[in-house]
């Protein structure tokens, strides 16, 4: 176990389901420095003047706004936090990274997308791979908005199973170039983009190659576009087919090495899936924001609907959701940040680091692309039932906020892909020895036949029965994935459906964890008085959590256990989510809503 | 040109505003701070004189460390360098004094103040200042030009404008015109950097003893419902306009 500079445990990715964290150790959106805060403000700022006014504009596929609004977010230095300094950027660490998407991501998806594809897939692949001629070449334009960069991976016939593309790259005679051909689908930017990722095979290679294309409207070099796709949501985002035909590029515009593509292609979309996460936050804050308001306004039945149970439901589900993610993705994103800084530390490149910790936590990635894409579904849902008849109309911001969500649950890897991966690859970790969960699997399997132990914590202190619940939640996982890989081994791959059931259990451990140790390191530094509401959300996530961590893990024994074997399991199930002293849900999500409907906006 | 902007640390326009200690004191619990609107185009201007005619821009506050965050945005948005005078402002005459104190050690040509705070909305500092200073004052300016020594700007009047020229040293009482709702600068990434590096100087108050006290504050009293008479009823509606309303 590393500790970094301030002797705070870093954990491996994956760990956290064996390793407990304490709270002092997490980072939290409190902890944000001066600067970061600073940087927040502005990018705020800049949201409320110049996208949040025109969300209806955005509405109307205006293309050429989001390429505006994109230079201006370059011109204020938005697109190059994450680039180092050496390449015009600056050269900031992973959490000022996700706050300043978690904040430009807010007011429309259309901005949001055209953020995402640009600084994670569209540039970091030249930052993270590139040689140091390519990365002088491209990311200083990158970095600061003079030009813009797409990703082409996707094809009509390679979705999900992204290695299968049919786009070809052919060494010409003279060996100085490759010649592209191929089709290209769904690719976000290509409307105003100068540089795309462009993946392709060489002859019969097994894995594919990428290229760095650059596009010159004045000379398109074989490079078409289809019409702007009819989509359901992110109307301004410029999402197009690109064709390649005969596209010449030069052989020393190679990514990385010859078959190396599919490769790059998975660990840019790590960061992508991540960022995506922190990009749903902001969205989630201003969809709560707009239904507390009219809530407050709309009155029904002679009282403010604000003050009807079924409304202070909602809003308080939706505040907890916002909360909880906004919990998780900055704790992740700190881990990141602290790994990437030890890395380098001990003599790694930036790029290197970067890499390798970005595949070191692959699981949070998915767990958190996941999650926070479905809460921002749920939010906007539960936003527009808010406002009524009135959510369903085109003039109000819930129909489009409800539309630009549902892509988040497709791009940058389905949730069903995310969720698989996320499990695979904490298997394959503990195959390999990186995180130990079979020792931790044995000690569940032990504890299943042996006398249940009587201890208990003391409850009288903050989150004890919580904190005692995870831990019981996370053995619910071991139980039930260690059981599972006894009994399929390597096949357990084709067994989709407990993976997703056992994903689904990992994710609400994590989000619920997450939560509380945010909920507890407050409490300790600012009262729990002060932090009232805010430990109310971590108790009421975490109820959620155990109802679907028991009807998740219920299906998945269900599918491979029989007879004593399953009785066995069931049993523990029960004593893994039994609550020793049920919380009053009702009076959480009461007080939760009071405080914002009080103060007439989201205020967590 | 030395330039010294003037920067009040206000409650955002949206905090909702209430009062402690018997009525005597604001609460600041729970509420988000600015750059006091009238200073933030005084300081926007200050910028284009940097930009254009290569002016030194230096800002103070009077405040407690509290108010350091606004100064840094100052900061981010360009200034050279930030002047916080460690005390509580009392009052006007009290915060005049010290901001007269830091103009006159800094030499500077040019001050810009905002017209008035929009917290306590007293509207007397810049004129204090510039009598303190003896320099010369331009209030509710919305236009302001400076070439070599002289100052050319134009000042909102009742029902119109004036047009008028005076030397440096000049005391401005800004608000918006001087510049635009659109023009006010976002700090940039680069800009918030550098503000950490920038200095930020913490001076000692001058002695000084605040010549009015805030006794008690009152919120406006609440609206009362709307009463709708029907339009054949206009004897009702005269009663109450003469008897509730004392309108007529």
């Amino acid at each position: 176990m590393e500790t970094t500079e301030n002797k705070k445990e870093l954990l491996r990715g994956g760990q956290f389901l064996v390793k407990e964290t304490k709270a002092e150790d997490v980072f939290t959106p409190e902890d944000f420095t001066e600067e970061q805060q600073m940087m927040r403000d502005s990018v705020k700022e800049f949201i409320d003047r110049e996208v949040w006014p025109k969300k209806e504009e955005f509405e109307k596929k205006n293309y050429a706004l989001t390429e505006e609004v994109m230079q201006k977010a370059g011109e204020l230095g938005f697109l190059g936090v994450a680039v180092p300094e050496e390449y015009d950027g600056l050269g900031m660490g992973f959490v000022s990274t996700m706050l300043v998407c978690d904040y430009i991501s807010g007011a429309t998806g259309s901005i949001a997308t055209a953020f995402g594809a640009h600084t994670g897939i569209g540039t970091l692949p030249i930052l993270l791979y590139g040689t140091e001629e390519q990365r002088k070449k491209y990311v200083p334009k990158l970095s600061t908005g003079e030009w813009f960069g797409a990703y082409c991976l996707t094809e009509p016939g390679a979705g999900s199973d992204a290695n299968s593309g049919k786009t070809k790259a052919e060494l010409t005679e003279d060996g100085k170039h490759y010649k592209i051909n191929g089709q290209k689908m769904w690719i976000s930017n290509a409307g105003f983009a100068d540089i795309f990722i462009v993946f392709a095979r060489i002859e019969d290679d097994k894995y594919i190659t990428g290229f760095i294309v650059e596009y010159d409207k004045e000379n398109p070099n074989g490079i078409t576009f289809g019409e702007e796709e009819k989509k359901l949501g992110i109307h301004s985002s410029s999402t197009r087919q690109v064709f390649f035909n005969d596209t010449k590029v030069p052989v020393e515009n190679m990514l990385s090495e010859r078959g190396n593509g599919f490769k790059i292609a998975m660990n840019a979309l790590n960061v992508g899936r991540i960022k995506l996460a922190s990009a749903t936050i902001d969205a989630q804050r201003r969809v709560t924001d707009v239904a507390v308001k009219y809530a407050n306004d709309r009155v029904q039945f002679k009282t403010p609907i604000a003050k009807f149970g079924a409304i202070k439901s909602k809003l308080a589900e939706m505040a907890t959701s916002a909360w909880v993610g906004e919990a998780a993705n900055y704790r992740a994103a700190k881990m990141i940040e602290d790994r990437i800084n030890l890395r380098m530390e001990n003599g790694e490149s930036h790029a290197d680091a970067e890499l390798k910790t970005f595949e070191e936590y692959a699981i949070e990635c998915s767990i958190l692309k996941v999650a926070c894409s479905e809460d921002i579904q749920n939010c906007s849902d539960e936003g527009i039932q808010i406002f009524g008849g009135m959510g369903f109309s085109a003039d109000t911001p819930m129909e489009s906020a409800w539309r630009d969500a549902r892509i988040a649950r497709i791009y940058e890897g389905t949730n069903e892909i995310n969720r698989m991966l996320a499990v695979g690859m904490l298997i394959k970790k503990a195959m390999k020895g990186h995180v130990d969960l079979l020792g931790p699997a044995q000690a569940v399997a032990d504890e299943l036949t042996g006398i249940p132990s009587m201890d208990k914590p003391d409850y009288s202190e903050l989150f004890a029965e919580e904190k005692e619940m995870i831990k019981k939640l996370k053995k619910v996982f071991l139980m039930v994935a260690g059981s599972a890989v006894q009994k399929f081994g390597q096949d357990l791959e084709e067994h989709q459906q407990l993976l997703l059931a056992a994903s689904d259990i990992l994710i609400e451990t994590y989000m619920a964890e997450s939560g509380i140790l945010r909920a507890e390191k407050n409490a300790k530094r600012f009262g729990e008085d002060q932090q009232k509401e805010q430990i109310q959300m971590a108790k009421l996530y975490l109820y959620h959590a155990v109802d679907t961590v028991n009807q998740k893990a219920k299906e998945g024994i269900a599918s491979f256990a029989e007879g004593d074997e399953q009785r066995m399991m069931l049993m523990g199930l029960k004593r893994f989510t039994k609550y020793e002293n049920m919380p009053n849900v009702v009076a959480l999500r009461n007080s939760i809503a009071e405080k914002l409907t009080s103060e007439n906006k989201y205020v967590f | 040109m030395k330039i010294l902007v003037c920067i009040s640390h206000v409650p955002d326009t949206t905090s909702k505003i209430n009062f402690t200690d018997g009525d005597s004191k604001f609460d600041t619990a729970g509420v988000q701070f600015v750059i006091n609107p009238n200073d933030e185009f005084g300081l926007t201007r200050a910028m284009w004189f940097k930009e254009k005619q290569g002016a030194t821009v230096d800002v103070v506050n009077v405040g407690g460390t509290e108010t350091e965050p606004t100064l840094r945005k100052a900061l981010a948005i360009g200034a050279d360098s930030a002047i916080r005078v460690d005390a509580t402002p009392t009052d006007g005459f009290f915060v005049a004094k010290q901001l007269a104190k830091v103009a006159k050690e800094g030499n500077y040509d040019l001050i810009i103040a905002g017209r008035e705070s929009i917290d306590y909305n007293g509207g007397m500092v810049p004129g204090m200042l510039a009598a303190l200073m003896d320099a010369n004052f331009i209030n509710t300016c919305i236009s302001l030009e400076v070439e070599g020594d002289t100052a050319k700007a134009i000042r909102e009047i009742d029902g119109g404008k004036e047009t008028l020229t005076a030397k440096l040293p000049l005391v401005i009482g800004g608000q918006k015109g001087l510049v635009e709702e659109k023009d006010l600068k976002i700090p940039n990434m680069r800009g918030i950097m550098q503000a950490r590096k920038k200095p930020l100087n913490v001076v000692a108050a001058e002695d000084a003893s605040a010549q009015t006290e805030a006794k008690k504050f009152e919120k406006p009293a609440p609206k009362g419902e709307v009463k709708l008479v029907d339009p054949d009823n206009l004897d009702e509606l005269i009663d109450l306009l003469h008897n509730e309303a004392k309108a007529i």
